[in-house]
This record gives C-alpha cells, sequence and structure tokens, in this order.
C-alpha cells in the first residue's frame, strides 16, 4: 500500500543522509522524496511516498524516529489529506494543428505553458500524482514528450492536524 | 580580566578530563597531534596505545560493558578512522556506550581526497546510535558532551565525532564553557512504562500457567539483575537468559533454565516452546533465539519490556509492547504486582515445573570424556574452578565462546563479555585488556581460540607497555572450529579453509612479548597447569590447550525448525 510520510527533522549537514541511508540499509522503499527547510530554518520537513505493509510502514515509522536528528514523523495517508506534485513537462509542438492540441488539453487540466520554444512548449502542472500521469499520457497521444521532470509529493493534514515542534 | 582561552586539541582533553574520563584508547596520526599534544600536558587522562585502531575499540568497549561507563577512543583521520569501524559496529550490535573521537583532514582540504581523508561520518553511518561533523572550536566542548548524553542514554551506542586538524591547531581558540544541562529537542527516550501497558503485562503475567522470563542484554545494561531476580522469585518463574543476558540472573539460581537459542539449553527452548506467556526483558527476538520465526512458541501471549520501540515487533509481533527502561519497568511491575497482591498459584506453578525438570533431566548441556583427548567444555569447567566462579570471562567468537556461556554460570552481571550481535572474531584479548585495566586486581580472562586470537595478538604487546596481566586461555583445535562444525553438519564435511596450517608456537609467541606461556596437551596435566596459569600474579599468561579438534557444539538448533527442535549430539534429535 502507498503511504505518504511526513517528516519533520533538524536542518542540519548530515540529515538527510541519515533518512536515504536509513531507507537503503533496511531495504525499505522509496517511491519519491521531497526535503526543503521550513519557515523555521532550523527545521527540514521531507515527504516521502512508500510502499510497505503495516508491518513495514510499523518499523519504518519507528526506525526514523529513532534517528537523533528526527523530531517527528507522521503517516498522512492514516488520516484525511492533501497531497501535490508539480510537473514540468517540454513537448514537441510544431505545428499550428499540435499547438492548439497541446494548449487545450493544458487549459482542461489546468496547468499552464510556461515557455515557449521554436519547435516546443513547456508545461507546468500541479495535481497529486494520478492526474499528473493522466495529463502526461493524454499528452503523448498527442505530441511527442522530450522531457519531464516531477517533484515527488508533498503532502499536508486537512484540518486543525498538524506537524510542528510544540 | 581576561577570559582564559584554550585551543581545539586542549578543548578535546579538558572536556574529557571534565566528564571523568579516565582513559583514552587511541593511536596518533597527523591529524590528531594536536590533541597527543595536548594529553602530553596533563594528566588526568590516561592515554592507552594500541597497535591497531580495531584493538582500540575493543578495549573501550570492553572498559564501558564491565564498568558500565562510556568508552573512550581516539583515531586519527583515513586508515586510523576506517580500523575502528569493526569496532564501531561491534558496540553498536551490542548496545555498547561509545564515543569515537576521529581525526579529519583541515576543513579546506575536505573532499579535495587529501592524504588520509576519509568521510568517516559517512561511512559509520549506519553503524552508529549518532555522529557529529565539528566544524568550530568553541562547539568543542558542547559537542562531545552531547555525544556522551548520547551514547550513555535510552539504549546505548557508539557516537563518534569528526574533528577536522584546523580547529585543534594552537591558532585558533576559544573558551571552555559545558551547559550544565544537555537538551536536545529531537532526542527525549521514554523511560518509563506506559501504566496501561504495566497493567496489562501484570495481568497476563499472573494469569499464565506456563509462563517464561526471556531476559537479554538490556537487563544487564539497565543493572536491572537485582530487579529481574526479585521478579523470578515472586513469580517463582523459569528464566533464561539470551546469549547478551548471562548474569542477568545467577547462572546457579534454581530458576535458571540456561542460556536460549542456538546452542541453549534444551529446557530454556522446550519451555519458551511450551509457554502461554513468555515476558522478554531487553532482549531483542534475535534469529540466534527464534530459529524459525513462522513456528515461533504460537501459543505464547508475548509480553516485551525494550527501551527501542524499533525492537518490538520487529521479527516477532509483541502482544503487549512496554517502552521504557527495564528497571524502571521492573520496579514498576513489582509494585503493580504487590498492589494486586498476588499469590502463586502452587498447583499450576508445580505443574510447570515438574514439565521442565523432565527436559532438564536429558542434560543437554553435557559432553562425554570418550578418550584421552582435552575436551574443549573440560576446559571451561577447569577455568571455573581454578577462579571459583569470579572472573570476567571476555571472549572471542566462536566454539570456545559457545562453550564458556554453557559450562561457566556467571553469578553477577557485566562478567560475561562477549561480542554477540556482530561477532567479532578479534574482539576477546583488547576487551580483556579494557575490563584489566578498570579492574586490575580482579581475574579477567580471555577465552579464545587458534583462530580468534590471531586477529589481534598484535595487543600482547600493549599488554605489556600497560601492565595487563589478562589469563589467555585458548582452546587450540587447529582449525576454525565452528567453520568446521557446520561444514561437517552441512557441507559434507568439506574442510574449505577452516584448517589452520601454519600455526605460531603460541608459547614462544608470547614469551616474544615478554609474557609467560603454557601449553597443555595431556588430559591429566590440565587442571594443574590450568591453576599455575591463575596462580600466576602480575605477568600475562597465555595458556594454549590443544582441545579435541572434532568436537561440536551441542545442543543445536535444527535449521528452519522451530525453537525447539535441536539436535542433542551427533545425529540424535530432542
Amino acid at each position: 500500500m502507498r503511504r505518504i510520510l511526513a517528516i519533520l527533522l533538524e536542518n542540519e549537514a548530515g540529515s538527510l543522509s541519515r533518512i536515504v541511508g536509513l531507507f537503503s540499509q533496511r531495504a525499505f522503499n522509496i517511491e519519491s522524496l521531497t526535503v526543503a527547510p521550513t519557515e523555521d530554518p532550523s527545521l527540514s520537513r521531507i515527504t516521502i511516498a512508500t510502499k510497505g505493509n503495516d508491518k513495514i510502514l510499523e518499523q519504518i515509522v519507528k526506525q526514523v524516529n529513532k534517528l537523533i536528528d528526527v523530531i517527528k514523523i507522521t503517516d498522512l495517508t492514516e488520516r484525511s489529506h492533501v497531497e501535490r506534485e508539480l510537473l514540468l513537462i517540454k513537448v514537441l509542438a510544431m505545428s499550428d494543428k499540435s499547438r492548439t492540441e497541446v494548449k487545450r488539453i493544458t487549459d482542461i487540466f489546468r496547468g499552464a505553458i510556461i515557455d515557449i520554444g521554436k519547435q516546443t512548449y513547456t508545461i507546468e502542472l500541479t495535481g497529486d500524482a494520478e492526474k499528473l500521469n493522466a495529463f502526461i499520457s493524454t499528452l503523448a497521444n498527442e505530441t511527442e514528450i522530450i522531457e519531464s521532470v516531477r517533484s515527488g509529493c508533498v503532502g499536508i493534514a486537512r484540518g486543525e492536524k498538524a506537524l510542528r515542534v510544540k | 580580566m581576561t577570559k582564559e582561552l584554550f585551543s581545539g586539541a586542549e578543548l578535546v582533553v579538558k572536556t574529557l578530563s571534565a566528564l571523568k574520563v579516565k582513559y583514552l584508547f587511541g593511536y596518533p596520526g597527523g591529524t590528531v597531534l594536536d590533541i597527543y599534544d595536548a594529553i602530553f600536558r596533563q594528566n588526568d587522562v590516561e592515554h592507552i596505545l594500541v597497535r591497531h585502531e580495531q584493538a582500540a575499540t575493543h578495549m573501550a568497549d570492553g572498559f564501558a560493558r564491565a564498568t558500565g561507563e562510556v568508552g573512550v577512543v581516539l583515531a586519527t583521520s583515513g586508515p586510523g578512522a576506517t580500523n575502528c569501524i569493526t569496532g564501531i559496529a561491534t558496540a553498536y550490535m551490542d548496545s555498547i556506550p561509545m564515543v569515537v573521537l576521529s581525526g579529519q583532514v583541515p576543513t579546506g582540504l575536505i573532499g579535495d581526497d587529501a592524504f588520509q581523508e576519509t568521510d568517516i561520518v559517512g561511512c559509520s553511518r549506519p553503524i552508529v546510535k549518532h555522529s557529529f561533523n565539528c566544524r568550530k572550536v568553541a562547539d568543542i566542548p558542547n559537542t562531545i558532551a552531547k555525544a556522551f548524553y548520547i551514547a550513555s542514554t535510552g539504549r546505548p551506542g557508539p557516537v563518534v565525532i569528526e574533528l577536522p586538524k584546523d580547529i585543534l591547531m594552537p591558532q585558533f581558540t576559544a573558551e571552555f564553557t559545558l551547559n550544565s544541562e544537555i537538551n536536545i529537542r529531537s532526542y527525549n527516550p521514554t523511560v518509563k512504562g506506559h501504566h496501561r501497558q504495566i497493567k496489562k503485562a501484570v495481568q497476563a503475567i499472573t494469569q499464565a500457567k506456563r509462563l517464561v522470563i526471556y531476559s537479554g542484554g538490556g537487563v544487564i545494561i539497565a543493572n536491572a539483575a537485582a530487579l529481574l531476580t526479585q521478579l523470578v522469585e515472586k513469580l517463582n518463574a523459569p528464566v533464561t537468559n539470551t546469549l547478551m543476558g548471562l548474569g542477568g540472573v545467577s547462572g546457579l539460581h534454581d530458576n535458571f533454565i540456561g542460556m536460549l537459542g542456538m546452542h541453549g539449553s534444551l529446557e530454556a527452548n522446550k519451555a519458551m516452546a511450551h509457554a502461554d506467556v513468555i515476558l522478554a526483558l531487553g532482549a531483542r527476538f534475535d534469529d540466534r533465539v527464534t530459529n524459525n520465526v513462522k513456528k515461533f512458541c504460537p501459543n505464547a501471549n508475548i509480553v516485551h519490556v525494550d527501551i527501542d520501540p524499533t525492537s518490538i515487533s520487529k521479527t516477532i509481533n509483541a502482544h503487549i509492547p512496554v517502552v521504557g527502561l527495564v528497571d524502571i519497568v521492573l520496579e514498576q511491575l513489582l509494585t503493580e504486582l504487590d498492589e494486586k497482591q498476588f499469590s502463586i498459584n502452587e498447583q499450576e506453578n508445580q505443574a510447570w515445573w515438574q514439565q521442565i525438570a523432565q527436559w532438564r533431566a536429558v542434560k543437554s548441556v553435557s559432553y562425554e570424556q570418550t578418550d584421552g583427548k582435552i575436551k574443549p567444555q573440560r576446559v571451561i569447567e577447569a577455568m571455573y574452578e581454578a577462579t571459583q566462579g569470579d572472573a570476567y570471562v571476555c571472549s572471542d567468537v566462536g566454539q570456545h565462546q559457545m562453550f564458556a556461556a554453557q559450562y561457566y554460570p556467571f553469578a553477577k552481571p557485566r562478567q560475561w563479555i562477549n561480542s554477540g550481535g556482530l561477532g567479532t572474531m578479534g574482539f576477546g584479548l583488547p576487551a580483556a585488556m579494557g575490563v584489566k585495566l578498570a579492574f586490575p586486581d580482579s581475574h579477567v580472562i580471555c577465552i579464545t581460540g587458534d583462530g580468534s586470537i590471531q586477529m589481534n595478538i598484535q595487543e600482547l604487546s600493549t599488554c605489556l607497555q600497560y601492565n595487563l596481566p589478562v589469563v589467555i586461555i585458548s582452546l587450540n583445535n587447529r582449525s576454525l572450529g565452528m567453520v568446521r562444525q557446520w561444514q561437517d553438519m552441512v557441507y559434507g564435511g568439506r574442510h574449505s579453509s577452516s584448517y589452520m596450517e601454519s600455526l605460531p608456537d603460541f608459547v614462544k609467541l608470547a614469551e616474544s612479548y615478554g609474557h609467560v606461556g603454557i601449553q597443555i596437551n595431556a588430559l591429566d596435566e590440565l587442571e594443574e597447569k590450568i591453576q599455575q596459569a591463575f596462580a600466576i600474579k602480575n605477568r600475562l599468561v597465555f595458556v594454549d590447550v590443544l582441545v579435541d579438534e572434532n568436537e561440536h557444539v551441542y545442543p543445536m538448533q535444527i535449521r528452519t525448525g522451530a525453537i525447539d527442535e535441536m539436535w542433542i549430539k551427533k545425529g540424535v534429535k530432542a
């Protein structure tokens, strides 16, 4: 089962490598990982998308928590939450027809064309993984995908629930 | 008033002194020469010069295991640091408090593949509790203090500190200020068991008809042996110890049913398999205990007490998990039992003990003196008799380790010192040296074999330099006994590379290092010569005992079987 883990940790040299090292050392899966400092620069927040059964997930959560740099970890998928991922994708758009069609698909998915080349469009789209996948496959039917990059998902709990230092 | 300023190197030594460190085990080299100079100019911290950095880590480890204090190591960057890796991993697996100070090339050269540069923090990351890259002179004292705190609290473990050469040099200085309290917002181990879990645990224990207490290294580390014994007696429960937990309850106690696991006693493994409640205390259901996890104790309700939540339900699912320090949880359990006015159900308790008596009657931990050859088990017995059970026994890894665990009853905690988790050959001698430093007036034995002893034999030189008269008892079977045993049992007797050709003359070797060497090759002189070895004071004695090379360690769990499926002796199943 796919899970999204949110981790709050000390923003110190090497703390990311401890997390990544732990996952490889214990043969835990990482589907995606994003990291950046928070509004409090002494803290970093990591979002990891992973897969595993309840037993494996329990171990992941406990092992991550055991790292000295980690302040908190939570499984966002346990509760109602919002997840988003950013996609930047460059596609071939040479003819009028294909330029029009790519623009139309982008509008339908509520994306934005953020750069235009002589023969290309670069498009930005945010959403959950499923939406991004659907967009990519729709585009692929219409034109040639030259390059794409995804940020990996970030997530946050809905409502009052929050991951923060007390 | 001008504030007094110190170099980074001076701050290192001043901090160690303030933390009451008596011994520092290490080896000098380019990046730590400033620290060595600072050591030279003071008398609080004594440096023990080893012959290989791995031995420094094991010495610090042995010292820590025997005293409960933090063992401290100093190594230079590059090879000095990487030589520490095995010792750090050994300490990590057995939860031993240790701080390793490693030199590093000057800050400006880090990342340039400078001479003797290794990313030691990166290298050691999977085998440390935590590590620090110290980058400022002023940070040195509190970084070291934090390292000690992390190493020694919660589930103890090794902590590495990397110190670049430039912050140690006299050009840069800072004041010596040590925070009186250490507060790490991301590190707050749970020490007390949750009251609801304690109630549940006590309910399970009191309702049990066939209770077994299974205790591990956590009881030793938490100094909880007396409390454990109290609980055992209160419940009149059978108690088994893991390899790491020996001495947690006296090996001579009536309720002690032996070690459990791969080479545990039949009664211990049978009792586990038939238990309706297992109370696990500071033990981690290691694969050398459980055998096949799918067949593990299917009828048991498992209460698991451990300081480390990751140990709970990692391999075996715990029905009642209790996170906390074993000593505190034991006190909570005893209090709760008193409040419930617990009394033993004599009938059920007696029935359980009668069943155990039948398993005990098999005498699974026994050997036969068939011919004139010296049986390794007999050597351990002779060692026990000569020391009247009052010795620190530091073991290497292999058959001799299992024989010592089986045939030397440990009456007290911290008496048995061995590399249980990592199984590090070469651990025994340096560990014994660390213990001897801490307890110079006690008998300190290194029980070893002709394979293990050669993995750190260079330390015989250190023993002479610092007058560390340990008694080395080497069960010399001219082979790598445990490897050979597996080859006999699993690989059709093909002794691939398990035969030790060209062994040195250990007596002459000991003598050339300035020590006493004794060889024993006849059964009828065994006792006398062992006695003689222990009678020699103030000199290291190396006893080379030529034992039966065909002896296997029994009992032994049958691979892929349940915990209690065992070979009692060659070809005989329980």
